[in-house]
């Protein structure tokens, strides 16, 4: 039952890394960028969160939604002042200025909201479940994570292939100037584009906070990094990649803290994606693209 | 003639490098000599000589080879922790302080290019993105490792064991690496003269590489590479070249940052640091050196100099940034600040051909 | 030119008379390639003399680049042989196909865009230079001995097209036509048996076109190598090629002369549809 404990555990995990790294897969996939402030982004949604519940008072679904809805605003008004300018620029600057972006946002943070951490009240509250007579007990925040990602699987997969946007996302990823030929307005899908991806943060956000209830400013910074590796990993551009490679890789990160070594279970995680690379250079579901000669 | 001028623009350009580095050098050094230098400028020398040397040594990796790496800090620390060991346990043999840090760098730079060299040969079958989150992988496992690593020296030498400290040590013995405390107790042997020597053997190797076959080939493979496979060029042993080379010079950077300071973790050298080298290469300008080496500076001095504005500084600096990129790579911003510094230069007078967006040219995308 | 006679050879291929007694530079038997499936290029089989200038043309999409693409390695050949010089190529590295003695253009120009003209043909010129990264790093004698020869023979071949006082340009910048030319001495700076040109004239006028055709056959001439090329401008296969290959839809559809060529049913069917052909 351990087992079982271990791998609920870990797709939980892997849940949260599979929201994020939607964010960071839907952006690359249409800007051919890597946003290096998404992780960022999920401390702000939780901050938001923590103020609306705690401070206010608000109800936890109240908080949420102000978060989704900060979120969504940081999303586009980050896309529009500091990665529209550069459209043309080379990918490196940026990507400097997707850091640059994230260390804004986390001194800002900081500023705002003094390093201190915030104990952050948990959402679903601190339920268990008792399964098999009491010897799989699951907590609520791991059934509320997992079914947040499970709808906003399902959510997506239906937006992207049946809406008029998803299928202009989908035209703007592939090629952008013809899309634009096709009367797609490239600007406002890639603006949507962020927007989703940031309103996806702040759920990530929320989750991963109730889970591990520690809020610092640069709280986004570790899960934003695993969740980029998990992209890679699924295939960066891939939606269903994404959700794979989040999820996998939550499942390794715990069974290698149980199994392997606590202190050792970041490399043993990254040494896994590397050694999956090689494999599969482009990613468990990414494309491989060959440059024509 | 025409070699002849191909041969000069070249010199011209490291000469210059060369030159305001020992200017710099001369400059500060003689005010450290005076005192006329504030004490948290004069502690910032060795810090800025090894992230310049850093930025350099990436420059090569991501400037000239054209591949994106988010690892670097991880070769500076493999060189930090192999070099400052060997600087510790050599201590009763060698008296020399001097000596001690000179084989400390070299050991530094020994282990990171054979790591560098054990990392290249997977990493370099990938290419761009991919390429880089390994080069992120690796130095993230690096950093694990060396935050569980127990060294400790006793007569019979060095012990070594990973998780928890299993070194079983005689008596007399002395704990050197101690997991995620790191090292403790470090003779700071690192001094400006030191950082300065070693920059400018950075540039001397960086520069000759670039200017040669060798680098004219990693150059090629840059810009296009599979026209580089078709004029003969072995793309995978150029490659490794340029990444090992890159390495080593960082693992020799560790060493000179770490002996300036009494203890060094692990986590000095992760991510974060990794980024901020990429933030100067990007800054300074791809393939450019010399830009590298004054971003460093500018950014390294940046956070003091900003002091004054106590808890702003970090936020100025995150903006100060977002700016410089916006507007060197904004098309309209980079056309005004272009046509205000050819009104400036007239008002002066100084009659000087403007600059062709392609001198500008990093070619990397 | 003299004209020069045609020998069919066992392939059921023709090469130039004077070629007859040497081995052939390149000989490809029933090679071919898939794609997931799709045959691109099937039983192709060619045979070029050592001294001989050939043409490879077609229909748009008929697999000539592909064909160059397997003769250089950039893609290994699903099934047959080539033979450059009478050696297996099958395996090896586009590297190292090119250390045995091809050299190519690309039919979209891939110059080393961000490097000078010099720097292009000095990487051309990598293997005639021999020193050592560390001899380049600590400046050796041998480093300015190989450097100041590998500049004089880049000048040498940069006079070929007049291109001297272009040494210090940066590729990218030059004219298009000039960045054709430098991919072609780029290319020769390899010292390579047999040059692959891959639709040179492409983007020229008529008087450009003329003058290129002038210069393929004085390459030839002054460094006694094959070439072979693809290209749509009819009047400069007609007028420089000693043998043509026709390719449509990946299999070939005639060999021979520019005259057999020119006649040939097939060939005006392929090119012009069934209607033209009558």
């Amino acid at each position: 039952m351990t087992f079982l404990n271990y791998l609920l555990s870990g797709i939980s995990l892997g849940s949260i890394y599979a929201i994020i790294a939607l964010g960071y897969t839907m952006v690359y996939g249409i800007a051919k960028m890597l946003n290096f402030a998404h992780g960022d982004v999920i401390m702000v949604g939780s901050y938001i969160c923590f103020f609306a519940v705690s401070r206010f008072g608000l109800p936890p679904v109240v908080g949420v939604l102000a978060a989704m809805a900060v979120c969504t605003v940081l999303g586009i008004l980050v896309e529009r002042l500091a990665y529209k300018p550069l459209r043309a620029a080379p990918s490196l600057a940026v990507l400097i200025t997707a850091i640059g972006v994230s260390y804004f946002l986390q001194n800002g943070a900081q500023l705002l909201w003094t390093p201190n951490p915030k104990v952050f009240p948990s959402i679903v509250g601190n339920g268990r479940l008792a399964l098999f007579g009491g010897q799989l007990t699951v907590s609520h925040v791991t059934l509320v994570t997992i079914a947040s990602c499970v709808v906003i699987m399902i959510a997506l997969t239906l937006f992207t292939g049946h809406t008029k946007m998803g299928k202009a996302m989908r035209a703007c990823s592939e090629d952008k100037g013809a899309a634009q030929l096709m009367g797609i307005n490239v600007n406002s899908t890639i603006s949507v584009t962020f927007a989703i991806g940031s309103g996806l943060a702040a759920v990530a956000g929320v989750l991963l906070c109730s889970a591990y209830p520690n809020l610092v400013p640069t709280t986004g910074s570790m899960p934003g990094i695993k969740a980029f590796t998990a992209a890679v990993f699924g295939g960066i551009g891939s939606i269903p990649g994404a959700m794979l490679g989040g999820i996998l890789l939550g499942v390794i990160e715990i069974f290698a803290k149980a199994y392997i070594s606590t202190q050792l279970s970041d490399a043993v995680v990254f040494a896994v994606l590397i050694f999956v690379l090689l494999v599969k250079p482009a990613g468990l579901l990414g494309k491989k693209i060959s440059e024509k000669v | 003639m025409k070699k002849k001028i191909t041969l000069t623009k070249y010199t011209r350009s490291s000469f210059l490098t060369y030159g305001l580095v020992i200017a710099a050098y001369v400059i500060l050094q003689s005010m450290v000599l005076t005192g006329s230098i504030t004490s948290s400028l004069k502690g910032m020398l060795v810090p800025i000589c090894a992230y310049a040397v850093m930025a350099v040594s990436l420059n090569l990796t991501v400037g000239v080879l054209g591949e994106l790496s988010l690892g670097h800090a991880g070769f500076m620390s493999v060189g930090a922790f192999t070099g400052v060991i060997a600087a510790i346990a050599l201590e009763g043999i060698v008296p020399m302080g001097w000596l001690r840090l000179v084989i400390a760098m070299a050991v530094g730079a020994v282990f990171a290019a054979v790591a560098g060299f054990l990392i290249g040969i997977p990493v370099l079958r990938l290419k761009g993105d991919y390429l880089a989150i390994v080069t992120l992988a690796f130095g993230e496992i690096i950093k694990s490792v060396l935050n569980n690593l127990y060294v400790g020296v006793d007569g019979d030498g060095l012990h070594f064991s990973l998780l928890s400290d299993r070194t079983g040590l005689a008596a007399g013995g002395r704990m050197i690496v101690n997991g995620p405390m790191g090292i403790t107790g470090i003779t700071k042997l690192s001094t400006f003269t030191a950082g300065f020597v070693l920059l400018m053997l950075t540039l001397f190797i960086v520069f000759n590489l670039v200017n040669s076959r060798t680098g004219r080939a990693i150059k090629s493979i840059r810009d296009n590479r599979i026209a580089a496979e078709s004029v003969g060029i072995n793309v995978t042993k150029y490659r490794l070249t340029a990444f090992v080379t890159s390495a080593a010079m960082a693992g020799a950077a560790g060493p000179l940052f770490a002996m300036n300071y009494s203890n060094i973790i692990a986590n000095k050298f992760d991510f974060n640091t990794s980024i901020l080298v990429l933030v100067f290469v990007v800054l300074g300008g791809l393939g450019n050196m010399l830009g590298s080496i004054i971003a460093a500076t500018a950014l390294t001095i940046l956070p003091e100099a900003l002091r004054q504005f106590a808890d702003y500084r970090m936020l100025i600096y995150a903006i100060v940034l977002i700016l410089v990129m916006l507007i060197t790579n904004n098309p309209t911003l980079a056309a005004w600040t272009q046509s205000a510094r050819d009104k400036l230069r007239r008002a002066v007078g100084r009659k000087k051909p403007a600059r062709t967006p392609a001198e500008g040219g990093d070619g990397h995308e | 030119m003299s004209k020069v006679k045609l020998v069919p050879v066992p392939s059921g291929s023709v090469i130039p008379e004077r070629d007859i007694d040497k081995t052939p530079i390149l000989e490809t038997h029933h090679l071919g390639i898939d794609f997931g499936g799709l045959v691109a290029v099937d039983d192709f089989t060619l045979t070029i003399g050592r001294t001989e200038i050939a043409g490879l043309i077609g229909p748009n999409g008929a697999g000539k680049t592909t064909v160059f693409n397997m003769l250089t390695n950039v893609y290994q050949p699903t099934r047959g042989s080539i033979l450059l010089d009478g050696r297996e190529t099958r395996g090896l590295k586009t590297s190292q196909v090119c250390k045995l003695g091809i050299a190519r253009t690309f039919q979209n120009i891939r110059l080393f865009s961000n490097m000078t003209v010099m720097e292009n043909i000095l990487v051309g010129l990598h293997d005639e230079m021999s020193y050592s990264a560390l001899t380049g790093i600590l400046r050796l004698p041998a480093f300015y001995r190989s450097e100041r020869i590998a500049r004089e023979r880049a000048m040498e071949l940069l006079s070929i097209f007049s291109m001297e006082d272009t040494a210090d340009a940066q590729a990218g910048s030059l004219p298009y036509g000039a960045q054709r030319r430098l991919e072609i001495l780029r290319a020769l700076a390899t010292n390579p048996s047999l040059l692959l040109l891959d639709e040179p004239a492409a983007g020229m006028n008529p008087s450009e076109t003329e003058e290129l055709m002038e210069n393929i056959r004085r390459i030839r001439d002054m460094f006694q190598i094959a070439v072979l090329l693809i290209e749509h401008d009819m009047n400069l296969v007609m007028g420089i090629c000693e043998g043509i290959c026709v390719l449509n839809y990946g299999k070939v559809i005639a060999k021979g002369d520019p005259d057999q060529i020119k006649n040939d049913p097939v060939v005006i069917e392929a090119y012009l549809g069934k209607k033209g052909a009558k």
